[in-house]
């Protein structure tokens, strides 16, 4: 039996390292992702910043032991600013044989390979469809330093005292492996300590089994040979504060949480599950006590739908779907736009076309939101860059939707949307203000108008109940003024031109586009959405090579700020990634009639750094032969 | 307080009125703007939501606040803003094609929350607006422009899917029925849950005459039977025949040839629908077609009651929401 009583300070000698990436594999029932994100709480509780990136089957459980069933999450924290989960892993967890086959690729020469021994069988060989183990290949002893342990086998006897039956004991063995990473990295056990009693309160056998576990992993980290050393990593010097880990879906809720807080209006979400945008509804809906009422409708069309009635009503109005689900509410969203009533339409992006990639991002919707509706219907359109950021565009969304009187869409990824960070609290005090006001009625000699407009070309947010301002709203098209039905060839000229007006004004409202580098020069790289961290990175690495490249990312996406053309024009080459085709490509040389060149990869995977750096540097360091020479680089 | 008295012209709009003349939708406006200054409502309270038809033009007629939305969707507009604003009086304006192809599902899940607002379904048995196509109540064999050779589905009454869908408050009239109309509609409102109220409405450009034995006076007594809670199942003319359930069948006998105690007697009120079910499913010409209210049962929760329920309980128990709270629950650290 290891001794399990003294887990908190090592005896080995411990090197300092300024950033680690870990990457945790196993079959989508062994617990990978609890494990990955009880590290990255513990490591951003240590004060690291950290990136995280799951990647999960869509299947539930598709068949154990099999390549389609690997679940992963990988995990990055360092004492410096870091803005992605990372590249190349310096360790890697995997629990069986189909979870090793398929990340080792990522596995840096030298990297730590910690290996379940007891999950390794004739039986997992097979489902994994490989011949023999393949850890007994040559090369992974010479690559890897590899840490063969029998974590069932020890599992098991950490929890033998309590009796459990073996699919529970073993059911604890995440929680062994979890204890030897926190081991390897020196990580506090306490986060996770309180974790377990939380959770298994009412199951105290289960509790005091998984505490075992972790300390068991712990000791052996301790005792066995195989490490001579741990590592650890420091804070990281962030902005002061108080900080906290964000997922970002639930940066999205909060905002819209508090985006309905300062303006003093209760919400109500209209939904329909779907990946991965569900955990928006489920993070919401625990919230009533915030006057949130959410409605888990029939279809995605109902879900606008009813959004729209409550946006008419008064209320602040928010549906949030996938790719699929927005296709749905085109037509509805198109009624949005013609009753010009408040509202947010979120998309948390996927891969497709149809059902795609359900559980894997992409970038590729950007082209319907700003044009997957029939006739003539703009809508402003937002990009948060990060979990933390989501908080942020859900706010400024409410804001822009009721200053000017239009549903607003917010463009999330799966990628950010379950990735996590440390999130600086803000001070809700520093909020911004966000005021909605609705005429009141009364007698009047003149007729109530309820299409006249303000300076942002908004008209009023009248609501039933409101005595004298009695209306009817609809998709025939609306003379200005009046809101009368009106087939007249001029008026519909006229509400076209005004409904685009209204959103191409909303530039004059929000901040100028900023650029990490510098304004002018060689290169620049233009981002939008989830692919920030990597671009940013990307861009900085090239920068410390003397390379002239700056980077811009765009948060507004429709109308663009109004500095973007001239940025632009500042640049000799410009270079734009994205996790699609070129949609952001395709809108940049339509509206500003430059040239662009596509970095584009749709993999269902987040851009690596290094393979940006590939292509920044090509491009720093080859002079372009043909100014005029397009090309659309494909990477991965 | 002291409500000022409206008139049925108060609740009319200053639009023209843009119906084929002779279309039976003009009697149903008529009928609500008459039974609305009878329930005592403030027109600033009210709000009528439709669909896509000709049917769905009556909100811009309506002096109330209005919702003209898109295709089969009314009932989804109409879920957000009860849900939000249970204090108005929301009413669905929706046809045949509007509630039962396009918008089915629309249909029978706002049926089965039960909000609490009415449904005017107008059925014409045809698409009107987009000139004459057949719908889903349109009959076998019925001939219209998209069917020349005669429709082959099968129709379906909105009266039974009603049923199906759990509704609380499922009843028929017709548009020239003036009387029955206006007081089918009021029951409806009066009803705290979803009513459905399906009215047999002539087009009398694309369908004319399509149920002119139920519409037409002379025709009437003969083909329809008019369901009153509590009374016997009796119809014709002269009173002459009535319904009488004879193991799981209905069936019409000569009121001179039965016991009066042995004619069916409608019970609205029955938590259990299949009798309900039977009736709705009685069709001309084989049964004459029930009019009025076929079921109505009370005391079965609403949507809107309970979505907001929730909410006031939340804050019961939890408080008001805390923004400061949310932000700073479960692990946080500080950076000096
Ligand atoms: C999404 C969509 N599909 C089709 C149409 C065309 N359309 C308008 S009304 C209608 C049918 C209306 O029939 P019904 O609901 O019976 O109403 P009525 O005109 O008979 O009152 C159709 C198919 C539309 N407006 N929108
Ligand atoms: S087409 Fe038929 S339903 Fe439509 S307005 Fe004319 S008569 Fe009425
Ligand atoms: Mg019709």
């Amino acid at each position: 039996m290891i001794d399990t009583s003294n887990s908190s300070s090592t005896s080995k000698t411990i090197e300092t390292v300024s950033g680690i990436t870990v990457r945790l594999c196993g079959d989508s029932g062994d617990g990978m992702q609890l494990l990955g994100t009880q590290l990255t709480n513990t490591s951003a509780l240590a004060g690291n910043d950290v990136a995280t990136f799951p990647d999960f089957p869509a299947e539930i459980r598709a068949p154990r032991g099999t390549r389609a069933g690997v679940s992963g999450f990988q995990v990055q924290f360092a004492s410096r600013e870091i803005f992605t989960p990372g590249d190349t892993l310096d360790a890697l967890v995997v629990m069986n044989p189909a979870a090793m086959v398929t990340n080792l690729s990522d596995l840096r020469k030298g990297g730590i390979l910690i290996a379940n021994e007891d999950g390794f069988n004739d039986k997992e060989y097979k489902l994994a469809k490989v011949e023999s183990n393949p850890l007994d290949a040559d090369v992974i002893e010479q690559s890897y330093r590899v840490v063969r342990v029998a974590m069932t086998k020890l599992t098991r006897e950490a929890v033998s005292e309590f009796g459990l039956s073996t699919k529970f004991a073993d059911r604890c063995k995440n929680f062994f492996a979890m204890g030897l990473v926190y081991w390897l990295f020196g990580r506090s056990l306490d986060p996770t300590l309180r974790f377990i009693e939380e959770k298994f309160s009412k199951k105290p056998d289960i509790m005091n089994a998984n505490i075992a576990a972790l300390r068991a992993g712990w000791a052996f980290g301790e005792t066995t040979e195989v490490f001579g050393e741990s590592y650890q990593v420091e804070a990281a010097k962030l902005a002061p504060g108080t900080y906290r880990n964000i997922m970002g879906n639930q940066a999205l809720a909060w905002g819209l949480i508090a985006a309905s807080s300062v303006s003093k209006k209760e919400m109500f979400y209209g939904t329909y599950p779907i990946t991965p945008a569900s955990d928006i509804l489920h993070e919401l809906t625990r919230f009533k006590n915030f006057g949130v009422r959410t409605f888990q409708a029939e279809d995605e069309i109902a879900a606008i739908g009813a959004t729209i009635g409550a946006a008419f009503g008064g209320s602040m109005a928010v549906t949030a779907s996938s790719g699929p689900g927005i296709a749905l509410k085109g037509e509805a969203m198109g009624l949005g736009i013609m009753l010009e009533l408040p509202m947010i339409i979120i998309n948390v992006q996927r891969g497709g076309p149809s059902t795609g990639l359900p559980t894997k991002t992409e970038q590729s919707d950007l082209l319907q939101a700003m044009y997957g509706r029939n006739g003539e219907a703009p809508m402003p359109i937002l990009a948060p860059r990060s979990p933390g950021d989501c908080f942020d565009m859900a706010v400024e969304a409410w804001r822009i939707a009721v200053e000017c009187m239009v549903p607003v869409m917010v463009l999330s990824d799966g990628y950010i949307a379950n990735g996590s960070e440390p999130w600086k609290i803000p001070d809700v005090a520093d909020l911004p203000e966000i005021s909605c006001t609705h005429p009141a009625g009364g007698e009047s000699e003149e007729p109530f108008l309820p299409y006249s407009r303000n300076e942002n070309l908004a008209r009023p947010w009248a609501v039933p109940g409101t005595p004298d301002l009695m209306h009817r709203l609809g998709g025939l098209e609306k003379e200005d003024g009046t809101g009368n039905v009106s087939y007249d060839p001029d008026n519909h000229q006229h509400m076209v031109d005004t409904r685009a007006a209204k959103v191409a004004k909303i530039a004059e409202r929000i901040p100028d586009q900023d650029v990490f580098g510098n304004t002018s020069g060689d290169i620049l790289v233009i981002s939008w959405g989830g692919t920030y961290g990597a671009c940013l990175t990307a861009v900085a690495r090239c920068r410390d090579a003397g390379h002239d490249v700056s980077h811009a990312h765009i948060r507004y996406m429709n109308p663009m700020p109004a500095n973007i053309g001239e940025l632009l024009g500042s640049f000799r080459t410009i270079l734009v990634p994205e996790l699609n085709s070129g949609q952001l490509r395709m809108l940049l040389r339509a509206e500003y009639l430059v040239d662009c060149i596509g970095i584009n990869k749709i993999q269902g995977k987040p851009f690596a750094v290094s393979e940006l750096v590939d292509e920044i540097t090509h491009h720093a360091t080859t002079r372009r032969q043909d100014a005029s020479a397009r090309r659309t680089a494909k990477v991965g | 307080m002291n409500l000022p008295v409206l008139k049925a012209a108060d609740f009319a709009s200053d639009q023209d009125v843009r119906w084929c003349p002779g279309c039976g939708d003009y009697s149903i406006l008529a009928q609500m703007k008459k039974v609305l200054p009878e329930l005592g409502y403030p027109r600033e309270k009210t709000v009528f939501i439709s669909g896509i038809g000709c049917s769905s033009r009556f909100p811009y007629y309506m002096n109330t606040y209005g919702m003209h939305s898109i295709h089969g969707r009314a009932p989804t507009f109409a879920t957000g803003l009860k849900s939000t604003r249970p204090e108005l009086m929301v009413w669905v304006i929706t046809g045949d094609g509007d509630a039962l192809s396009i918008g089915g599902n629309h249909f029978i899940h706002c049926l089965r929350r039960n909000l609490d607002i009415n449904i005017v379904l107008f059925n014409n048995r045809i698409y009107g607006l987009t000139k004459g196509q057949y719908s889903p109540t349109s009959v076998e064999g019925q001939v219209t422009k998209s069917t020349p050779m005669g429709a082959i589905d099968h129709p379906l009454s909105p009266l039974s899917v009603a049923l199906a869908a759990e509704a609380t408050f499922v009843a028929r009239s017709i548009d020239a029925h003036v009387k029955h109309l206006g007081q089918t509609l009021k029951a409806a409102a009066e009803h705290k849950g979803t009513s459905l109220v399906e009215v047999y409405q002539n087009c009398n450009v694309f369908n004319d005459g399509a149920m002119a034995y139920a519409q037409e006076k002379k025709q009437r007594a003969e083909n329809v039977v008019e369901l009153e809670h509590g009374k016997p199942l009796i119809f014709g003319a002269q009173s002459d025949k009535g319904i009488r359930l004879t193991g799981n069948q209905l069936e019409v006998v000569n009121t001179a040839d039965v016991p009066a105690d042995d004619l069916l007697i409608h019970d609205a009120q029955a938590p259990n629908p299949a009798i309900q079910m039977m009736l709705a499913r009685m069709r001309y010409p084989e049964m004459p077609e029930p009019i009025g209210v076929l079921r109505s049962v009370k005391g079965v929760t609403t949507y809107d009651d309970q979505i907001n329920e929730q909410v006031t309980a939340a804050k019961a128990k939890q408080g008001d929401g805390d923004l400061n709270a949310l932000f700073h629950s479960g692990d946080t650290w500080q950076v000096a």
